[in-house]
């Protein structure tokens, strides 16, 4: 069977040296509807080490997602400081943003998005291809990520093929392309039974065990459960940990 | 990976694409045709009055070169001063007339040209030979349909009909010697030649030194201009018309056609730009979702917008490339009823295929292609994802 050691040739493109993979200072972010302005996240600090998984749960509209973001890259934050392997990310412009979550995040959403015209093999090579890899790196690359997640026998099958677990473990395997410093997830289970929803947390654990950190935020008790690390938070702040 | 993500993207609605392409083909044959006539007369007149290598025509003032109804007087005289000028290579006569050949209980009438058998340029020889002598003619295919003659036949020749007295004030038997094809004919025109000096006896005595044109070869292509100027300083009452000359008067009186297809091409223009932008917003709305999982991924702005405007040029390319088909069909159809114009010669092609007018047609599609991809584009690909991705959620 196919390990991560086989696939996590990490090239992670690391900045000032620091013992956390993520460092959350301070953070913040607003959001204006019309005079009115919405406090979504207030002040959260807190640290996420190399190989880490942490689990980040709270009710609706706590702020869980809006940290996600920020984490991710896809947002900037109205207030304090992200860090991801040193590199100053709140204050980073598109095209800077955009190269590095290509280089160092891994995104997992509730609903798959897999590119529906795609077969699974050509999901996982789409990050590769943007970052310039070339064809037989690829193939060879997506194929060892498809054993991984357990689905190398499905490589030309197109998502609508696919069950909803398959989808969300070749979007796994799409999220680990090119060597992610962090996973993040956003309701990874969501969308699937228990049993398939099972699949991806033991799929996590795994990955985990072999030295992916991971964010989840979920709703989700046992997969809350299986991670190393709880953060619970209500109304924008960190409550619990 | 760009190129694979844009054609699957069109697949995934292969009826949607098929009717988008569609609509861009009919937008691209009307473009097309539009083109072809916007030059294609001009050029075809140009080929047609160069056909015979004849640089200059001397007409009665104020008339095209192939208008054989207008008489210059005077045409020995005429002659003997054009072959003073040592520029001047060959001067063919020609003049215009109409004969009756009565058949049986009916009698036929046809157009006949007066000219020089040995350096004529207003017809071809299919069969047979020229007239040389003089009572020696020469018919189209029309003409020798309607009068059911053959190669050899003799055939009595009459003209100035009389309609009042019933009579004709010439006529003679003429034995028809060749089928020939006229450059200059309309469509369906029954048409003959014969001797110049023949035409002129059976027009009358007030005719007998009569032409209604004169073709001039010039010896360089550089003295046309002077030697035109030259011929209107020595012969009064006529024009000198060279093909530049001949173009511009072209140029002038067809002036309404060129219009119309400017503004008809615009207009399949601005159509097929319309018709690829809705299919390609419509598709990009679609895909919003799709498209920020992308962005989010790490998927340039730049790459994004590459994507959509591949999608939108390859949906115009696809469809120019069938709209050249049907737009040469629809071209070749339209010119077989224009043809038929009364008064212009069959042998003008108003829709001339040149492949710079499939070039300018193609090009302007492929720039409105990539025109239309644009905004399409830039918009998706200036979404904020984390806001998208949470409307797309929430949707």
């Amino acid at each position: 069977m196919t390990t991560i050691e086989d696939v996590h040739r990490s090239d992670v493109r690391r900045g000032t040296p620091s013992a956390a993979v993520v460092e959350a200072r301070n953070l913040g972010r607003d959001y204006k509807f019309g005079e009115e302005s919405i406090h979504a996240l207030k002040g959260v600090t807190f640290d996420v080490g190399e190989k880490d998984y942490v689990a980040v749960v709270g009710p609706s509209g706590c702020g869980k997602s809006t940290l996600l973001n920020l984490l991710g890259v896809v947002d900037s934050p109205s207030q304090g400081t992200v860090r991801i392997r040193g590199h100053d990310v709140g204050s980073m412009r598109d095209r800077e943003a955009t190269s590095f979550r290509l280089h160092n995040i891994g995104f997992v959403f509730q609903r798959f998005y897999l590119m529906p015209t795609l077969s699974a093999l050509e999901n996982i090579e789409l990050p590769m291809a943007e970052a310039g890899k070339k064809k037989g790196e690829r193939v060879a690359r997506g194929r060892e990520l498809l054993a991984y997640v357990g689905l190398g026998h499905r490589e030309r099958h197109r998502p609508s093929q696919l069950s909803g677990g398959e989808q969300q473990r070749v979007a796994i395997a799409r999220a680990l392309a090119n060597n992610p410093a962090i996973l993040l997830a956003d309701e990874p289970t969501g969308e699937l039974d228990a049993k398939t929803g099972g699949e991806v947390i033991s799929l996590f654990e795994r990955l985990n065990g072999d030295g992916t950190t991971i964010i989840v935020v979920t709703h989700d008790e046992v997969l809350a459960r299986a991670a190393h690390r709880r953060i619970h938070m209500r109304d924008g702040s960190i409550v619990d940990e | 990976m760009r190129f694979a993500l844009a054609w699957s993207s069109l697949r995934r609605h292969t009826t949607r694409t098929l009717l988008a392409t569609l609509g861009v083909a009919v937008a691209a044959a009307m473009l097309l045709d539009m083109v072809m006539m916007s030059t294609g007369m001009r050029e075809s007149f140009r080929e047609l009055l160069l056909s015979r290598g004849f640089q200059l025509r001397l007409a009665p003032k104020g008339t095209l070169p192939f208008d054989t109804d207008a008489t210059i007087k005077n045409t020995s005289g005429i002659l003997t001063i054009l072959r003073t000028n040592p520029a001047i290579t060959t001067v063919s006569p020609v003049l215009g007339g109409t004969i009756q050949i009565p058949r049986g209980n009916r009698v036929v009438t046809s157009s006949a040209l007066g000219i020089n058998p040995l350096v004529q340029g207003d017809y071809e020889l299919l069969a047979g030979k020229d007239p040389l002598a003089d009572d020696a003619i020469v018919g189209n295919d029309d003409f020798l349909k309607a009068t059911g003659a053959r190669i050899g036949d003799t055939l009595d020749i009459a003209s100035g009909y009389d309609p009042e007295l019933r009579t004709y004030a010439a006529s003679r038997k003429m034995v028809l010697t060749g089928r020939v094809r006229f450059l200059y004919g309309a469509a369906d025109q029954l048409a003959t030649a014969m001797r110049l000096g023949t035409l002129q006896q059976l027009s009358g005595t007030e005719h007998a030194n009569d032409a209604s044109l004169f073709m001039i070869r010039i010896r360089n292509d550089s003295e046309v201009e002077g030697v035109r100027r030259w011929t209107e300083r020595m012969i009064p009452g006529v024009s000198g018309i060279s093909t530049a000359t001949a173009l511009v008067q072209v140029d002038q009186r067809l002036s309404y056609f060129r219009q119309l297809a400017v503004i008809l091409g615009s207009v399949s223009l601005f159509v097929g730009f319309l018709l690829v932008t809705t299919l390609v917003t419509v598709s990009v709305n679609e895909r919003i979702g799709e498209i920020t999982v992308m962005r989010a991924l790490g998927v340039s702005r730049s790459h994004i917008v590459q994507q959509i405007v591949m999608e939108a040029t390859a949906l115009m390319i696809t469809g120019s490339i069938a709209g050249l088909g049907l737009g040469l069909a629809t071209g070749h159809y339209l010119n077989a009823i224009l043809s038929s114009f009364p008064g212009l010669p069959v042998a003008i092609n108003f829709f001339l295929f040149q492949p710079s007018s499939a070039w300018t047609a193609l090009g302007l599609l492929a720039l409105s292609g990539i025109a239309a991809g644009v905004y399409p584009s830039f918009r998706a690909a200036s979404l904020p994802i984390a806001t998208t991705l949470r409307q797309d959620a929430i949707a």
